[in-house]
């Protein structure tokens, strides 16, 4: 068990110790400046474009969990006790490359090479965890990968053959749950939280954390560092102490209670929307254009919400859905309607040393109709123009109940009131949706940016709802470019 | 005797890029005192610097020097054409992120933060930031230049049918994964050594030189590969060399010169975004008559390569299509925006896409499919053969490869099915179009069509190959290799092919205008063609044969009554004292064109291809998507054939973009807004259609003598994705009509296309700018 100030994390079979570094350092920094491992892009260092993209494992119970992350906004001390994976250690020689990497050869998967080792990373990714991922699977796996040379296909072919290809000695999948692995992160496990001098803490309990944000409430919260790994490195702030979320291991639970699912603030959005998708299955295409892989595997669901991004895609389901989040300040706890956490841009209902601790989600229920439809220029991982969250309750043709809201539309992911107001009590009829579209213009004034126009914004709004009826109502009229009946997509 | 040509081989890095080991300039290891650099850059489109206080950038921690224009000892000037382009700006702010100075510190990371602490007050002048403000304010960066063929006034006159219109096309940003780097390495007596991601390292050597006041011979440019490039890395990394070159010569340090993502975007140019306006005459048949085309194009505010990029979209705005009598006015257009520059296609993606349009409206017009409409506008074989710059089509495949693309994308069909779907689909809509290809091979700018090569023998056998072709991702080392190997009928892994460099091969062109294997290869084949004569003259002497009887094959020398090693052989003409390497040198022949009249032979041949796409849109959301595409394109005898479908498949899908997802937004104040990935949205994976049919044609060896018979395919295919602008115009205007079809805008986003649906009823569009029927057909 370990406690001092030493980042370690293994590569390669050795214990990696990373000494003095500052908190904000990121994972590609500490690979390509300190340790002159090159292999491993920039491109954007934003998470946009995979070029940084490596594994980390993490041990999970009995398990080593292995998972694709963007290294170029992964701080440093996030990675103590994983395991860190790069494409330098899947093969040492042109000779004794890895099946996914002759893969990619084969199928000519590689033109400028400069993508070429972050896509190797996510295909190793599936090659470890989906052993019968279909073309789909792989197609998914690589979105938060971008290519500007070959058009993808060859790389899909890759992906799609790499299990053809003869188990290497190393990192095939039952090598990498060996014991000698979980040994050695075992090893690596500390028994009080890293510490880094107070500019970075990784508290080990509930208790710890809210002690610790009491009594520090300046200091930044950090759970996947989706969007503070941005912080750093785009907008060069200088960030106060940190409070790790990481190694809380009570906010990493996901708990189904009566009648509702309660996601804590570490776990992640990979796992929570799993969660969530399993219950509400129309909510897999919001699952899958969701970011990416790489960062649904770090960022969590409580920290999308905690965050408030206008333009986050969380909110607008879940607000429509009736969420609740579970506040912490000390010993206090209360909970409040995720629709009342957001008070205007950037402006929450929290106060100093308040964080949230789980969000709990209401499970279905009969004669609910739900849908969240999300619009960018982008299929895949985009950043949406407008995405609505929707929560019907039909009784007898009428409408009985509506919950609405909208990123994209306002300062905050924002409910239509009025909107709701006028479909309460009307038929479940496309009159009754098309009357109270002009409703819409009242509980929004969207801008115009670089994602859309106000005037676009607004229009899609309506007939977003429109096409809640059309898929939900008595015609079902097919409303999905990507579900067309007869032609292969 | 097996072939190294012609067959498909594995890029020669494929193995060092997917494990990592494969070297980008940001990767070479420098010493600790390696200086770091950041720029700073302006923050108003056009103004006046009033006020410039960098003392606090001087005293921010970690910085070593701070540069700006009167620190360069030579010229303040990256220009390549005319020297418009100052390094660091000095008085007159020309766009918003333009570099005023640069900042060396001991990490990039204090460069940065730095480089945030300048104090800059600005005297702000009133911008021009679009085509339409430059050209009301008849505002250039070159003059306009008029190509006319027959006589169109009289023609458009005399027309059965008329109609105008406009097409509107984005830009492009380039969006290589590696960003723009250049670092410098100071050597003795004033010479200065780079490391640039450049595909036209002898430029970069030349702006330095100038830069530093220096000799070309005093710079060393080297490359060994680019993290892709696309036109990107012509002309803008002699800024980044520059400063590298300016900083390591002052400091006697090492320099690196890496700008991050967002200032990349922001500082370079990109694909020059036009707009078209049309006066076409035509028969029943949509046949052209006669044709008055404008272009006008964002150049930016320096000409940069404005000039050739304009001048192949007129030469491509005619692309498959007959134009017997023809005006094209083209406007280069002077703004306060970034200088825009080279993009795969240069130009000539422009221009076809007005034409496209032209055509298109022309059989919407008519109710027409489109595609007999574009048949009836074909170049003809024998006759209606000649361009309007006067250059007669000699290899004219485009009847060959629409008829064969017809059959076996079942085009006609399929047209019947979709427009059987779409009566019965109120929502989703679905669209088809097939786009051919004519793309001009060879640079405009003649003095480019040639190139060097270094090959050595060494005593052991292996070969070591330097030319002026710099390796981007296109294998373009790899298909040289090919033909080295070929020539000495050795394997392909006995050759090796060393970074590009300044000091081996002087003078080289860039790596543009698909030319890399054209030119490269033959002079490649040259130099490696005068050892194999060296060596089959010192055999035949040696062993008393013909030297017509050596024969090199298969790793072998073969002559009557005697086989050797080939590296037997090397090794005996050593010891005999043969010279054992050589240059070899092209020039394209046949070319010659009047400037002055745009008229002549520009291209030594032509690039053929068509596409069919189909796709889907959602009315409501203007969402889209492809859902098969079907290529068929013509790469003369391939040399790859694998690396070839590369280049087509990747120059399509990045066409795709440009023609849907990827737009420029600049705000008002002329601040480009999507400059990260974030924000500006190249294709992803999940874009790519998994209904996709991609053929090479097959038995067209190009009819001129270019190396062995293959045809260049880097830029062409980036064109094929005009099909796919256009199953979008057919989907939309399957939606709400021909008017709607014509409304439709480039890039094609969900909002363009909800857009364009939106016509109401009985309006007059402000596409078709107007309809006139001479005679009610």
């Amino acid at each position: 068990m370990r406690s001092d100030k030493t980042i370690r994390f293994v590569l390669d079979n050795t214990v990696v110790e990373a000494h003095d570094v500052a908190p904000t350092t990121t994972l590609l920094q500490y690979l390509r400046d300190t340790m002159g491992r090159c292999g491993t892009k920039e491109g954007c260092a934003e998470g946009d474009c995979g070029a940084c993209t490596v594994v980390l494992g993490e041990l999970d119970g009995e398990h080593i969990r292995y998972q694709a992350v963007n290294s170029c906004i992964r701080l440093m001390p996030t990675v103590d006790g994983k395991e860190v994976v790069t494409v330098e250690s899947l093969s040492h020689a042109n000779a004794d490359l890895h099946p996914v990497q002759q893969a990619m050869v084969d199928h000519h998967g590689s033109q400028c090479g400069f993508c070429t080792p972050g896509f190797v990373m996510s295909l190793f990714d599936v090659y470890l965890n989906q052993p019968d991922a279909a073309r789909q699977q792989v197609v998914d796996a690589l979105a938060g990968n971008l290519c500007r040379c070959t058009g993808y296909r060859p790389i899909i072919d890759a992906g799609c053959s790499m299990n053809d290809y003869p188990p290497s000695a190393h990192w095939n999948r039952a090598e990498a749950q060996s014991e000698v692995r979980k040994q050695r992160l075992t090893d690596l496990q500390r028994e009080h939280g890293l510490d880094l001098g107070g500019a970075f803490r990784a508290p080990r309990s509930l208790d710890e954390l809210a002690q610790s944000y009491l009594q520090t409430p300046d200091a930044l919260l950090l759970a996947g560092g989706t969007d503070i790994g941005l912080w750093v490195t785009k907008q060069l702030r200088v960030l106060p102490a940190i409070i790790y979320l990481g190694e809380v291991a009570e906010l990493k639970q996901i708990q189904q209670t009566d009648g509702a699912l309660e996601i804590g603030a570490a776990v992640s959005l990979s796992y929570a929307y799993t969660a969530l998708v399993a219950h509400y299955p129309m909510l897999a295409e919001l699952h899958r254009r969701f970011a990416s892989p790489p960062i649904r595997n770090s960022g969590t669901l409580c920290g999308n919400l905690a965050n408030g991004s206008p333009i986050g895609d969380s909110m607008p389901i879940l607000i429509a859905l009736g969420a609740v989040l579970t506040l912490r300040r000390g010993d206090e706890v209360r909970e409040l309607a995720l629709d009342e956490f957001y008070l205007g841009y950037q402006q929450k209902a929290w106060q100093a040393g308040e964080f949230i601790q789980s969000v709990s989600i209401p499970l279905p229920k009969s004669d609910r109709i739900v849908a969240s439809y999300k619009i960018s220029k982008r299929s895949d991982q985009d950043i949406s123009a407008v995405c609505g969250g929707y929560a019907f309750d039909i009784e007898h043709g009428i409408i009985k109940s509506a919950r609405i809201a909208y990123g994209g539309m306002a300062a905050t992911s924002k409910r239509a009131t009025h909107t709701e107001a006028a479909l309460i009590g009307q038929p479940w009829s496309l009159s009754a949706i098309e009357a109270a579209l002009p409703e819409l213009a009242r509980d929004y004034t969207p801008l115009s940016d670089m994602r859309a126009s106000a005037d676009y914004r607004l229009k899609v709004a309506q007939n977003l709802l429109k096409r809640l009826y059309l898929e939900h109502g008595d015609s079902s009229v097919s409303c999905r470019i990507g579900q067309i009946d007869g032609v292969s997509v | 005797m097996s072939r190294i040509v012609h067959q498909s081989q594995t890029h020669d890095s494929a193995a060092l890029h997917v494990s990592g080991r494969a070297r980008y300039a940001d990767d070479i290891a420098l010493p600790g005192n390696a200086l770091h650099v950041a720029f700073g850059m302006s923050t108003v489109a056009h103004g006046r610097i009033k006020f410039l206080d960098l003392s606090a950038v001087r005293s921010a921690a970690g910085v070593v020097q701070v540069f700006a224009a009167a620190n360069i000892p030579g010229h303040n000037n990256y220009g390549p054409v005319l020297h418009d382009d100052p390094i660091f700006a000095t008085d007159e702010i020309q766009f918003y992120g333009q570099p005023i100075f640069a900042v060396a510190a001991h990490s990039f990371d204090a460069a940065r933060r730095a480089a945030k602490l300048a104090h800059i007050d600005y005297e702000t002048l009133p911008a021009l930031l679009n085509i339409a403000d430059a050209l009301a304010a008849e505002s250039q960066v070159l003059p306009t230049e008029t190509l006319r063929h027959g006589e169109p006034e009289s023609a458009l006159a005399a027309a059965l049918h008329r109609l105008t219109g406009t097409v509107a096309i984005g830009g492009q940003d380039h969006f290589y994964l590696e960003g723009q780097i250049a670092i410098a390495l100071p050597q003795e007596n004033g010479g200065v050594l780079i490391h640039s991601s450049t595909q036209h390292p002898s430029e970069v050597q030349h702006l330095v030189a100038h830069a530093l006041g220096r000799h070309s011979h005093d710079v060393v440019v080297q490359c060994r590969r680019m993290g892709g490039a696309f036109g990107g890395k012509e002309s803008q990394p002699a800024l980044f060399a520059c400063v590298a070159a300016i900083v390591a010569t002052a400091t006697r340090l090492p320099a690196k010169v890496r700008v991050d993502r967002d200032a990349d975007m922001v500082m370079t140019g990109k694909r020059h975004d036009f707009s078209a306006e049309y006066d076409v005459g035509f028969d029943a048949q949509g046949r052209i008559g006669g044709l008055s085309l404008m272009l006008a194009s964002r150049c930016g505010y320096s000409a940069d390569l404005s000039g050739p990029v304009n001048d192949r979209a007129m030469f491509h705005a005619d692309n498959c299509y007959y134009l017997e009598n023809v005006q094209i006015v083209s406007h280069r257009c002077k703004t306060h925006t970034v200088s825009n520059t080279a993009f795969r296609g240069f130009g000539g993606p422009q221009g076809m896409m007005a034409i496209e349009a032209v055509v298109d409206d022309i059989a919407r017009y008519l109710q027409l499919d489109p595609l007999a409409v574009r048949r009836a506008n074909f170049y003809g074989i024998d006759e209606r053969n000649v361009t309007p710059y006067k250059m007669p089509v000699e290899d004219n495949l485009v009847h060959r490869i629409v008829d064969q693309l017809c059959a076996s994308s079942d085009y006609a069909a399929r047209r019947a099915e979709i427009a059987e779907f779409n009566a019965s689909s109120p929502v989703i809509k679905r669209g088809i179009a097939l786009t051919p290809v004519k793309f001009g091979i060879s640079f405009t700018a003649t003095q480019y069509n040639q190139a060097g090569a270094l090959v050595q023998v060494y005593t052991d056998g292996s070969v070591l190959l330097n030319h002026g072709g710099t390796e981007m991702g296109q294998g373009l080392f790899t298909k040289v290799a090919q033909v080295v190997a070929e020539e000495f009928g050795i394997a392909l892994d006995q050759v090796r092919v060393s970074a590009t460099d300044t000091s081996k091969v002087p003078n080289t062109s860039p790596t543009a205008a698909s030319s890399g294997s054209d030119l490269n290869g033959k002079a490649a084949q040259a130099a490696a063609q005068t050892i194999r004569e060296r060596l089959a003259a010192f055999a035949a002497e040696a062993y008393q044969v013909a030297p017509a009887e050596v024969v090199f094959a298969d790793g072998e020398v073969r002559m009557p009554g005697h086989t050797l090693k080939f590296a037997a052989l090397v090794h005996q003409a050593y010891m005999a004292r043969v010279s054992l390497s050589s240059t070899g040198y092209y020039r394209t022949p046949k070319i010659h064109y009047d400037r002055k009249t745009f008229s002549g032979r520009p291209f030594y041949y032509f690039a053929w291809g068509a596409a069919v796409a189909e796709v889907a849109i959602d009315t409501l959301t203007g969402e889209n998507r492809m859902l098969r595409v079907d290529i068929l394109h013509d790469v003369g005898k391939s040399l790859n054939p694998a690396l070839d479908i590369g280049q087509i498949e990747g120059g399509f899908l990045q066409g795709a973009g440009w023609l849907t997802s990827e737009e420029l937004y600049w705000s008002d104040k002329g601040e480009l807004k999507t400059h990260a990935p974030s924000t500006y949205k190249i294709p992803a994976a999940s874009d790519w259609p998994e209904d996709t049919r991609i053929s090479l044609l097959q038995d067209t060896p190009n009819a001129e003598d270019t190396i062995f018979h293959s045809k260049a395919v880097g830029e062409p295919p980036l064109m094929l994705a005009i099909s796919v602008f256009h199953a979008l115009r057919d989907a939309v205007g399957g939606a709400a009509g021909p008017q709607a079809a014509a409304r439709l805008t480039a890039p094609a986003t969900p909002e363009a296309i909800l857009h364009a649906l939106d016509v109401p009823a009985g309006s007059t569009p402000d596409n078709f700018l107007s309809v006139e029927n001479r005679v009610t057909a």
